[in-house]
């Protein structure tokens, strides 16, 4: 990175990011609405015959939704807390990636309770959520616990954002149509960068940011209790709560890692994000995932090692090649041992094998997820004498595919959006260098 | 509101009707709710009455009103619960012969489909070396229901009778209720449920639970309407063993419509127990073990249709 670069130059460096709309992104919008259409005609089947259109039925009556709501919603964690403690403890490295996070954690933090909706029979009466909530109810935990989460990560996002904003707004080489620039000036609050204001931002982030780490992790267990709290084998474990912030945190730094890597190729970022962002960010990774292959370890050690009969039928299903043993083989070599060898032996940590090793890992952990959400449901206490096939197994249909893929599909749509808006690399962090400079 | 003004105006009418006729309407009752539209007789037909003073009078039938075989009540005195009263149910294992008259009866008197089984009959083998038995499933209405603990919006209540009941103009569909029963006692409707003629006019209720609604969750109810007009729910008097006992715990009482028991001392003498107390969710079901069985399990799969049979296969594999 260099070190002396000015905000102007580094905000001229970056001025074609916002200023036009190439023709591939054009084209890949164009893409992503066409696949967020075909997640519409399948919400439109769902809420024309009901339910049954999805795989779900009496047995497993959570699938693809809980699993993308958990997956999306936890990525969404992880980027807050990451770049909540990136900002506390003032890391130097921290400035494109604290961007990302950010962005992120809004994109995924917009996309997953969309998916909690997506599961509810009764999508008329979402609001009786609001009008008759129950304190003993987690899912009234969680309903809290998202919509403080949503407030604080958008406010801390904003925060991040107005410096950016008051900058955009003054630079006049700046190409972009009147509208936006004054709307980069109402989203400044009039900042000018005087001393006060300076000092009054800076605190208010900093407040934010120690605020936001204890609630990612107090959310992120709220949300793995939807599954502790209740009776069954898989999911009544008391290391749920820790499992579910790690395993979050770690999905989202392997997300950050991967959309890095896009950014970098595709704005040709390669000063700004090093090499050096990837080894660092691979360390978290390898951290994590130690601590995550701790967690699962434990988990299944203790499950298996019981061998209490319902206990062991679950551990059955997950360990049985037959039924899911090759997806809970490959998800945990996939999401534990991969990223550790890749960053751990010195020849591989490299931005491609880094990358490569994320978003495998990435993939792994989804999996994790259906294999955490479905197997469980699939074995009750009783025996499950049905002969309906899909009452016994799950299987997902194809309006819930088109409906992930629709939520993926607007999940990257949002970051498109965010970033013909704001700089990747948020070039006010550069002000400050200027002065060090000239100093 | 205006609908629901019309409704208890109908039933002020009905009622003060009811009484001019006494017995006589009660005796020509059928299951047709006070709501439901009214089939008018044709003109001039008679009926023949006993009065309430003990005369036979003859009267027109158009003068007729059907009562509800069961009573419906408002929805805060069916989250209430009948008071005084702690509903407990046996189910003597030793009678049981899977002859699916309880199932069907839950089916008729619900107007559930075929595929829709409020009450499950399960063959169990508790392990290999262990003897089959069957083993009839209603919801076991707990005094610490996990159902109830997580729901969201009140939909699922415990009332001070003892049901465990569902409010389906509440629940919100989430299913975590049927993620946290441990027993798969509560069904979905996944689609828009299919009304038969029967059903036309009927008034939702939670004690009667019918009729069913798309997009949330409903289960056994001990059918608490029966128990309000002083009837046994349809399964008890369904069955032709006996299986089923339904009563009070307050009295000490329980009866399978042949013989009403002490139910303490039934379950002192036949050893009762109730389905995985280790959850401790306290079932208000018990189990009478299946000991000198009336029907073998394997004499009365003999002649079972083979769409049935089949759901046992994995017992029967092991027998």
């Amino acid at each position: 990175m260099k070190a002396s670069i000015s905000a102007t130059e580094h905000l001229k460096y970056f001025a074609p990011q916002i200023e036009k709309v190439s023709k591939s992104t054009k084209a890949w919008i164009v893409f992503l609405l066409m696949l967020i259409a075909l997640g519409g005609v399948a919400l439109y089947q769902q809420i024309a015959y009901g339910h049954i259109v999805t795989g779900m039925r009496d047995n497993v009556v959570w699938g693809l939704f809980i699993v993308n709501f958990i997956f999306l919603i936890g990525i969404s964690y992880a980027g807050a807390i990451l770049s909540g403690l990136l900002y506390i403890f003032n890391v130097q490295w921290r400035r494109p990636i604290v961007r990302i996070s950010g962005l992120l954690t809004i994109a995924a933090g917009l996309i997953g309770p969309i998916f909690i909706l997506l599961c509810i029979g009764r999508f008329d009466r979402m609001y009786y959520l609001f009008l008759y909530p129950r304190l003993q109810s987690p899912i009234i935990w969680d309903v809290m616990a998202i919509c403080t989460y949503l407030v604080g990560a958008v406010l801390y996002l904003y925060l991040t954002l107005i410096r950016d904003f008051s900058l955009y707004s003054d630079a006049e080489f700046l190409n972009i149509p009147n509208w936006k620039r004054k709307l980069y000036k109402t989203l400044s609050l009039g900042y000018r960068g005087t001393e006060k204001q300076k000092s009054q931002l800076k605190s208010a982030t900093r407040l934010l940011a120690i605020v936001m780490v204890p609630l990612v992790v107090i959310i992120s267990s709220v949300l793995s209790w939807i599954f502790g709290m209740t009776l069954r084998p898989g999911w009544h474990s008391s290391i749920f709560g820790p499992y579910f912030v790690i395993a979050s945190i770690l999905t989202g730094v392997g997300v950050i890692i991967v959309i890095m890597w896009i950014f970098r190729r595709l704005y040709k970022l390669e000063d700004f994000l090093t090499d050096k962002h990837f080894t660092y960010m691979g360390f978290i990774m390898l951290v994590l995932a130690a601590g995550y292959g701790y967690f699962t370890f434990s988990e299944y050690l203790t499950g298996w090692f019981g061998s209490e009969k319902w206990d062991s039928e679950v551990m059955h299903k997950l360990f049985d090649p037959a039924q899911y043993g090759w997806w809970f083989l490959w998800s945990n070599l996939f999401a534990i041992v991969l990223p550790i060898l890749v960053v751990a032996i010195p020849r591989l940590r490299k931005p491609g094998p880094i990358t490569l090793a994320a978003a495998l890992m990435v993939l792994a952990m989804w999996v994790k997820r259906y294999l955490i959400v479905v197997p469980t449901l699939e074995t009750p206490l009783l025996p499950l004498q049905d002969t309906r096939t899909e009452y016994v197994h799950y299987a997902a249909t194809w309006q819930e595919w088109a409906l992930t893929v629709g939520g993926l599909a607007s999940f990257l749509l949002i970051f498109i959006i965010f970033s013909k808006i704001v700089t990747i690399v948020p070039s006010s962090d550069y002000i400050d260098d200027e002065k060090v400079a000239k100093n | 509101m205006h609908n629901s003004d019309n409704i208890n105006n109908n039933e002020r009418r009905d009622f003060i009707k009811l009484t001019v006729l006494g017995a006589a309407a009660a005796a020509c009752g059928s299951a047709i709710c006070s709501c439901s539209k009214d089939k008018q007789p044709k003109d001039g037909e008679k009926v023949k009455l006993l009065s309430a003073d003990g005369e036979l009078v003859e009267i027109d039938a158009k003068h007729l009103r059907p009562i509800p075989k069961t009573v419906v009540v408002s929805k805060e005195e069916a989250r209430r619960g009948i008071p005084g009263r702690k509903f407990v149910m046996v189910i003597d294992l030793a009678r049981c012969g899977n002859a699916r008259k309880c199932v069907t009866a839950c089916q008729k008197m619900h107007h559930l489909p075929e595929d829709k089984e409020w009450l499950q009959v399960k063959l169990m083998m508790d392990s290999p070396d262990a003897a089959p038995y069957w083993f009839p499933k209603t919801c076991f209405h707990c005094d610490n229901p996990p159902c109830v603990k997580v729901c969201p919006v009140d939909a699922t209540f415990k009332r001070q009778d003892g049901l465990v009941l569902i409010d389906a103009d509440r629940c919100i569909g989430c299913k975590f209720c049927m993620a946290a029963c441990p027993y798969s006692t509560r069904v979905f409707n996944w689609s828009e449920p299919e009304m038969t003629q029967e059903m036309e006019g009927l008034c939702y209720s939670p004690e009667t639970s019918v009729p069913s609604k798309v997009g949330t969750v409903e289960k056994c109810d001990f059918c608490p309407d029966m128990v309000r007009a002083g009837n046994l729910p349809d399964c008890v008097t369904a069955c032709p063993n006996g299986v089923f006992y339904f009563g009070d715990e307050n009295e000490d009482a329980v009866s399978n419509g042949d013989e009403t028991v002490r139910f303490s001392q039934l379950i002192k003498d036949r050893s009762g127990y109730r389905f995985a107390e280790e959850l401790g969710t306290q079932p208000r079901v018990w189990y009478l073990p299946p000991r000198d069985r009336l029907f073998p399990v394997e004499r009365s799969l003999e002649g079972m249709p083979e769409n049935l049979k089949d759901r046992f296969k994995d017992v029967i594999k092991e027998m």
